[in-house]
């Protein structure tokens, strides 16, 4: 991490640290990390991007879920270690300076969100699908899904989103 | 030329949401996000066991750990009266436990440290001795003789009872069973869930010594309930005291109450004059906080030969957990399950309910419900499905002849509500017809001589949203009412702050557009706040569907007030006088010169630059609405089902909903909260539901045992309106965002029930899991959700 003054626990004394370097959204960043450090806090509390977010701290809701080398993980269950010399991308790198991701237009679109919580790991999710099937079905969309709880929306209008953006992808595509 | 109302963002515009913005870039403001310099992190210590006397707790080895800061105890909360904390129903709630555990997952200890880490590892070395006493988990172990006291901290508690109460006319109900031609009966159990937002319950206290200002970043659903409640525990001056509600991940209920969390970081803050970060673990938010349902329904229906209900009784026994910490209107010990078969004309009823104590997680909280009226929907539409089973009649003729007439309004509901609007007929033929009922039954019959089994079932239902009135609903006395202040600016933007809490309702979108209605100033001009107890008027939050009856309508009403005195001065700048002006959208006009006219933009300049002599300067205003009922929406909800009889497992082919819940402010954000209110209804018929085993271990603990819906199994919805504006509320609106996961179980339940009863299956407790499906086929009986304990763990 880049900064001109880090202060330094004590209890950071004697507890091995590993440096990771980790290209988040296109940006390569070092930090020096406990080995149990969960990819999650790394990014939320070391660099600051917090809309990865924590709900189930058990791979199970999803909300953490970012890319990694463009494939969907749970980062509240991966190491920051693991993420060594990888890629990552996280909601924050969805958009460009100037516009929108199609799927965050999708979700805006298509009422696709309530409270936004699951929002930033449903679109992560989509990214990876669409990036694998440009064209899929409602049941593909849904079961690709699956491994991202919603407990707003029930899911029709996610559905809906994902379906928006990937007409809008294909659309742009050609 | 006349503005369009939908192009402005007002009433009626599926208008995409403003709050949008942020959430898709991960730009929202969650508790966990928020960090303040110096900031530490607690974690709280939890009990292992659900019933056990403490020993002793050792402490000394955390301490040793470098970064602990502080490690509390409920001794040394006790040394400053704060080891004790009360609840919302006028009982009270250990913040950290000092003489005994009462439920697994009951705060025993804090640690406070440099980071969440070592917190965690310094609660591991805590040790505690823990003498363990004979464990409740059901209402029937609560009253047994000899049964282990859970309460022996309260004064003249001499058993495990929490209340006894009742309501309605028991001897013109018993007059009216005399006379019955048919008496139908039900039991069930609602078992207990959990309404799980995805984001856990936490908070962030900052004590600032130098000033005396403690701000506490919170979840909550009610900050100036929390304020008022903080300025009476911890005995702090209420204007000292800041309570800020960020983006919250989603609340159902779950962050009404007030946690012993909470109120540790407080306490941590002051202590170590540090700001305090304390966010809860999943499994802690499952197993310790407010959880829903958790009741035992019986009764019985008098009906006549030709179809007529003569009268109902009810009786519930409920299951409160260690302390009765029901977030509830004072007045009603089972919050309003006397709601129950307000749709229907019914000249006499009675309902008789009983609390008990147990060694579970305390709550009771209304899991996206107006309070406990979705288990008095469900006793409902279960117990006329039965009545009509019984009589031999269809089921959707039998709510036909006993719905409440459109004619028949204002109507006394049996148990003394008043009703006042409502096309209930039309709402379920509208459904029938979508569902295509009739073809349904034929296809039904025709599939079942080929052995398969196909259902449909029907819930029909109104429910009280939007407490208060305040002459009935209060909480803690406080009353039930809500607030709006409306500030513009003199270049005819503005700012509106509400008493209410958004966690996903939109209200940043929505009520911009009910000024938008009232004013014609564009949505997108007005920007929303809310939360922040320094700058919002004083209200009473967002749950039980209350904040578009309540706050929304405070809305249109400081909408109205700033229109008078706008009208004022558009009389000023028009040089005639106020009785010769005209409203439009958007517009003041001379009635005799409709083309001479301002621009509610041009009054808002002039309220800064050029006011009449005499007019107080400024154009901004507050208003505080107290209803003068609740707001009764209906729904007709119709499903239809395929049971695999090998296996268990059932499938919705298809789920109509038709909502009347007056007028819709924006369409899109109504059918938005219906849909997540159906799979809700569709999660607690299926699967979700959170059961302990004899020892009071909590089954359910983490997302792995409690199983919530995906977007796999969560099956598609059809959705139709009917549109009855609200008769009291100034813009015609009722609430909406409970009424699916109140009226949606029942449509379930109800579909599979109508597959199955020819097999000599009645009734089968939620949630149907195939296991409880196939069984009940197979032995051709009822399979019971109650004691003795059922786990359906392996």
């Amino acid at each position: 991490m880049t900064s001109l003054f880090e202060e330094v626990h004590e209890t950071a004394v004697g507890v091995p640290v590993r440096r990771v370097t980790i290209t988040v959204n296109g940006e390569r960043r070092t930090a020096d990390v406990e080995p149990r450090l969960l990819l999650a806090h790394l990014l939320r509390q070391g660099f600051k991007l917090t809309g990865t977010h924590t709900g189930c701290d058990t791979t199970n809701c999803g909300a953490c879920t970012v890319l990694v080398n463009g494939r969907p993980a749970k980062s509240c269950t991966m190491l920051a270690v693991q993420a060594d010399g990888r890629e990552v991308l996280t909601v924050e790198g969805l958009a460009s300076a100037s516009e929108l991701h199609p799927i965050q237009e999708g979700f805006k679109e298509e009422h696709g969100l309530q409270c936004g919580f699951c929002t930033p790991g449903m679109m992560l999710t989509a990214k990876a699908l669409l990036e694998e099937n440009p064209n899929p079905t409602e049941d593909e969309v849904r079961w690709a899904l699956s491994g991202n709880l919603c407990r707003c929306t029930g899911y029709q209008n996610i559905v809906k989103a994902v379906l928006w953006a990937a007409e809008k992808m294909r659309g742009s595509a050609q | 030329m006349t503005l369009d109302e939908i192009k402005i963002g007002g009433m009626g515009a599926s208008r995409r949401r403003v709050e949008d913005n942020r959430f898709i870039r991960g730009k929202g403001n969650y508790v966990d996000d928020v960090v303040l310099p110096g900031m530490l992190h607690m974690e709280i210590l939890r009990s292992p066991v659900a019933h056990a006397r403490i020993r002793s707790i050792d402490v000394s080895k955390a301490w040793e750990i470098p970064g602990v800061r502080l490690v509390l105890t409920g001794d040394m909360l006790a040394t400053r009266n704060l080891a004790w904390m009360p609840t919302l129903s006028y009982d009270t709630q250990a913040v950290l436990a000092t003489d005994k555990v009462r439920f697994q997952g009951q705060e025993v200890a804090a640690v406070i440290a440099d980071d969440p880490y070592i917190a965690k590892d310094a609660c591991e070395a805590i040790v505690v001795d823990y003498e363990v006493l004979p464990v409740i988990v059901n209402p029937d172990q609560a009253r047994a003789a000899g049964a282990a006291l859970i309460r022996d901290d309260k004064e003249n508690q001499p058993d495990n009872k929490v209340f006894d109460w009742e309501v309605g006319d028991r001897s013109a109900t018993d007059k009216a069973f005399a006379e019955a031609d048919v008496v139908s009966e039900v039991e069930l159990h609602y078992p207990r869930s959990h309404p799980s937002p995805l984001e856990p319950c936490g908070s962030i206290a900052d004590f600032d010594r130098s000033t005396g200002k403690l701000t506490v970043y919170m979840t909550t659903q009610a900050p100036h309930i929390i304020r008022a409640a903080v300025a009476l525990v911890a005995e702090l001056p209420e204007h000292m005291i800041r309570i800020i509600s960020p983006d919250l991940g989603g609340g159902f209920g779950n962050k009404v109450p007030v946690y012993p969390g909470y109120v540790v970081s407080i306490l941590a803050s002051i202590l170590t004059e540090r700001p305090v970060k304390w966010i809860e673990d999943k499994t802690g938010n499952l197993i310790s906080t407010g959880f829903g349902r958790d009741v035992y329904l019986k009764g019985q229906m008098a009906v006549r030969k030709d179809g007529r209900i003569l009268g109902v009784r009810m009786h519930t026994i409920s299951d409160h957990g260690a302390f009765f910490s029901d977030a509830q209107p004072s007045k009603f010990k089972i919050g309003l399950m006397h709601s129950a078969f307000s749709c229907y004309d019914i000249p006499a009823a009675h309902l008789t309910a009983e609390g008990w104590y147990t060694n579970k997680a305390p709550g009771g909280v209304a899991y996206r419900c107006s309070f406990r009226v979705t288990e008095a929907m469900f006793f409902q539409e279960r117990m006329v499905q039965a009545a009509a089973d019984d009589l031999g009649m269809d089921q959707a003729e039998f709510r036909r002849i006993n719905l409440v007439r459109d004619d028949d309004f204002p109507h006394r509901t049996p148990f003394g509500f008043l009703t006042d609007s409502g096309q209930y007929g039309k709402c379920l033929d509208v459904a029938l017809e979508a569902i295509g009922y009739e073809q349904f039954l034929k296809d039904q019959e025709e599939a079942r001589k080929k052995g398969r089994l196909l259902g449909v079932g029907i819930s029909t239902m109104t429910e009280p949203l939007g407490a208060g009135n305040s002459r009935e609903y209060d909480i803690l006395g406080i009353k039930m009412f809500d607030s709006a202040e409306l500030r513009v600016h003199m270049t005819g933007k503005a700012i509106l702050r509400t008493g209410a809490k958004t966690q996903g309702q939109g209200h940043e979108t929505t009520w911009a557009q009910i000024v938008a209605h009232e004013l014609g100033i564009p949505a997108d001009d007005i920007v929303v706040e809310e939360g922040d107890t320094d700058t919002a008027p004083f209200g009473m939050g967002t749950y039980a569907s209350r904040s578009t009856p309540v706050a929304g309508a405070a809305v249109a009403m400081v909408s109205r007030k700033i229109r008078a005195k706008a009208r004022k001065i558009a009389a000023h700048l028009l040089e005639v006088s106020e009785e010769d002006i005209e409203w439009e959208l958007g517009r003041f006009y001379v009635r005799s010169s409709p083309d001479r006219g301002v621009s509610i933009q041009e009054c808002a300049m002039a309220a800064y630059s050029n006011m009449p002599d005499g007019m107080e300067p400024g154009l901004e205003n507050v208003a505080y609405y107290d209803p003068p009922n609740l707001t009764w929406p209906f729904a007709a909800y119709v499903a239809t089902v395929e049971v695999d009889p090998e296996t268990g497992v059932w499938d919705v082919l298809r789920m109509v909903a038709v909502d009347d819940c007056g007028v819709r402010i924006n369409p899109m954000v109504v059918e938005g909260q219906i849909m997540g209110g159906l799979t809700e209804a569709y999660a607690m018929a299926s699967m979700q539901f959170i059961t302990f085993d004899a020892e009071g271990n909590c089954i359910g603990s983490n997302y792995m045992d409690y199983l919530l819906p995906t977007a796999w199994e969560t099956p598609g919805f059809e959705l139709h309106e009917v549109v009855t504006p609200c008769p009291h509320h100034p813009i015609g609106a009722k609430g909406i965002g409970e009424c699916a996961t109140v009226g949606g179980p029942a449509a379930f339940v109800n579909a599979v029930m109508n597959a199955v009863q020819h097999l000599g299956v009645r009734n089968i407790d939620m949630p149907l899991l195939p296991d409880r499906v196939h069984a009940a086929i197979n032995t051709r009986s009822d399979i019971s959700g109650a004691p003795p304990v059922r786990t359906d763990s392996p």
